[in-house]
């Protein structure tokens, strides 16, 4: 699109203004990791190690990692096995009911977090599940399952069926066709699906507040209980993990991805 | 290849491939067992405690803090929903204008902080816009007054707008990619001049992505819990943190499960009404 000189600098103006927005506030929580006071106020005084120990020290903020690693992963697990066996259901079904049934497996996205947690808080207080590991995994595979859908069926919708016909007209089953031929062309969107799930799981919070107790709480809720309890830094170091964590995946992802495709031309 | 279609035989039927429905199983019995049961009591518990009938909606709808509560939701949200067009609209060009290297950057800008934990990015709002935060800070630096933007509907709007913007630009990028820029230059070669042809061609073009994305950021918006709850004051308090108090803290679960019914009837009939026009939007730009 033809555009004059000044109409593009306000277009790089107001982005740069909005890719700011984005990020910047995020990188707060950098210089606030080290300040050498309790306190959150800005600007932050001194230069210290002590809230990084903390976290690792302190078995308020090491259990509640630990948890939410456990759950995470055991969510990822479940979530891509139950969605990819559905995203494979829905792919061979006729088209009516195979949406009909996609729009009800995409309900978790859509539900406000709140009234899902207090149906969910409701029922796992009479199954004795608030506060149980058991009770997290139910709960957020179900909020995972809808991203392994999608990443899935993505997939799915490029797959070459004839690719399977031919394994079959060559002699093999089902399954070592499964196994051989479709598993290893649709891995990308059963890893992007995985990923997501395990994502999904590590940050969820609204209905984790509502089923964790004394016992068991995932890093998300410690995160937000020591917001609205104390001006803790240790909130801050934490934050500061996850966006060095979230960056360096993302970033290399997108950058291995990039080569990737350059790569064989 | 395509030729060959008809005469090559299909995949013998046998074993777990054969029965489609059978998959999806195990997913549909989850979804019955934690969303669909889950939900069902809680309608239930609207319409039975402490009695049953219909006391705790007329409850809701009779007391004027409650209809305040549920118009600022909407009033908040459709604020959100505004300030994520405008800022993403220009930005989700920009994404399609520029060369792969740029690309790659603004990509990285909208999926960063769309991979960062929410609580980390609430907490970051916080640190920014309290009482003795950033922006009061250097604004006291450079000679001014500060000002109150923590427990204020409008920090609450700079947070949320914030947290929600990828939502916004992602479906509107995906949208703009689609376009075939050589129309702009065709409206152009006409006689068009570029505004012309970008309010009588793009515009119009680009409006299913506008849809999507809206609709989308709105009904994240209206349920939204944790940003109200940790930049909000009792000024700003939406529909979600209402319900948490009359469940959590007053034990009135039929109120609280009223409220919930509210939000939850509010926003599929939300979906309802946006999903045909985006369909047919979408059929239109095909077309073209």
């Amino acid at each position: 699109m033809e555009m004059k000189p000044l109409t593009r600098v306000i277009l790089g103006l107001v982005c740069l203004l909005v890719a700011i927005w984005l990020v910047a506030p995020m990188l707060v929580v950098v210089p606030m990791s080290f300040n050498e006071n309790k306190s959150l106020a800005f600007p932050p005084q001194g230069f210290s190690w002590q809230w990084y120990q903390n976290f690792f020290t302190n078995p308020d903020w090491m259990s509640s990692f630990l948890n939410s690693v456990k759950v995470a992963s055991i969510v990822a697990a479940l979530a891509t096995v139950l969605g990819t066996l559905a995203a494979f259901g829905l792919d061979r079904m006729k088209a009516r009911p195979a949406n009909l049934l996609r729009m009800l497996m995409l309900t978790p996205m859509v539900v406000p977090g709140v009234v899902l947690a207090i149906g969910i808080y409701a029922v796992y207080l009479d199954a004795h599940l608030v506060g149980t590991l058991t009770g997290f995994v139910l709960a957020h595979t179900i909020l995972a399952l809808p991203f392994v859908l999608i990443a899935v069926s993505a997939s799915l919708e490029v797959f070459d069926r004839r690719l399977e016909t031919a394994a079959a007209s060559l002699g093999a089953g089902a399954l070592t066709a499964f196994r051989t031929v479709t598993l290893p062309l649709i891995l990308p969107g059963i890893l992007s699906g995985l990923l997501f799930a395990f994502a999904t799981s590590f940050d969820e919070i609204v209905v984790s507040l509502f089923i964790t107790n004394p016992y068991l709480k995932t890093l998300p809720v410690q995160i937000f209980s020591s917001i609205t309890r104390d001006a803790d830094p240790t909130v801050a170091a934490v934050g500061t993990i996850l966006l060095l964590a979230t960056t360096i995946l993302i970033g290399g992802g997108m950058l291995l991805l990039g080569r990737e495709r350059k790569g064989p031309q | 290849m395509s030729a060959l279609e008809p005469t090559t035989p299909s995949v013998p039927k046998r074993g777990w491939l054969s029965r489609p429905f059978a998959l999806t199983l195990p997913a549909l019995i989850l979804l019955a067992a934690v969303i669909g049961y889950p939900l069902l009591t809680i309608v239930l518990r609207s319409l039975s405690e402490p009695q049953w009938g219909v006391q705790n909606y007329l409850w809701f709808f009779g007391a004027p803090v409650n209809l305040t509560v549920l118009q600022r939701t909407f009033v908040i949200s459709a604020w959100v929903t505004i300030v994520c067009v405008v800022c993403a609209y220009p930005y989700a060009y920009l994404m399609t204008a520029v060369g792969p290297r740029a690309r790659l950057v603004l990509v990285l800008c909208v999926l960063i902080p769309f991979w960062v934990s929410g609580v980390v990015r609430t907490l970051s709002w916080v640190i920014l816009l309290q009482d003795s935060g950033v922006i009061n800070s250097l604004l006291r630096a450079a000679g001014f007054d500060s000002i109150r933007l923590i427990r204020t509907q409008t920090g609450v709007v700079i947070g949320m707008a914030q947290v929600l913007l990828p939502f916004m630009i992602l479906p509107l990028y995906s949208v703009m990619k689609g376009i075939d820029l050589r129309l702009m230059r065709a409206a152009q070669s006409l006689g068009a001049r570029p505004s012309r042809a970008f309010f009588t061609v793009y515009l119009p073009l680009s409006l299913p992505g506008v849809y999507a994305g809206a609709i989308i950021v709105f009904i994240l918006a209206l349920g939204f819990y944790i940003t109200p709850a940790l930049l909000g004051g009792p000024r700003s308090t939406m529909l979600s943190t209402l319900v948490q108090t009359q469940v959590l803290s007053l034990l009135q679960w039929g109120r609280g499960g009223a409220m919930g019914v509210v939000l939850l009837v509010t926003t599929f009939v939300l979906l309802a009404l946006a999903a045909p026009v985006m369909r047919s939007r979408y059929r239109e730009a095909g077309r073209r």
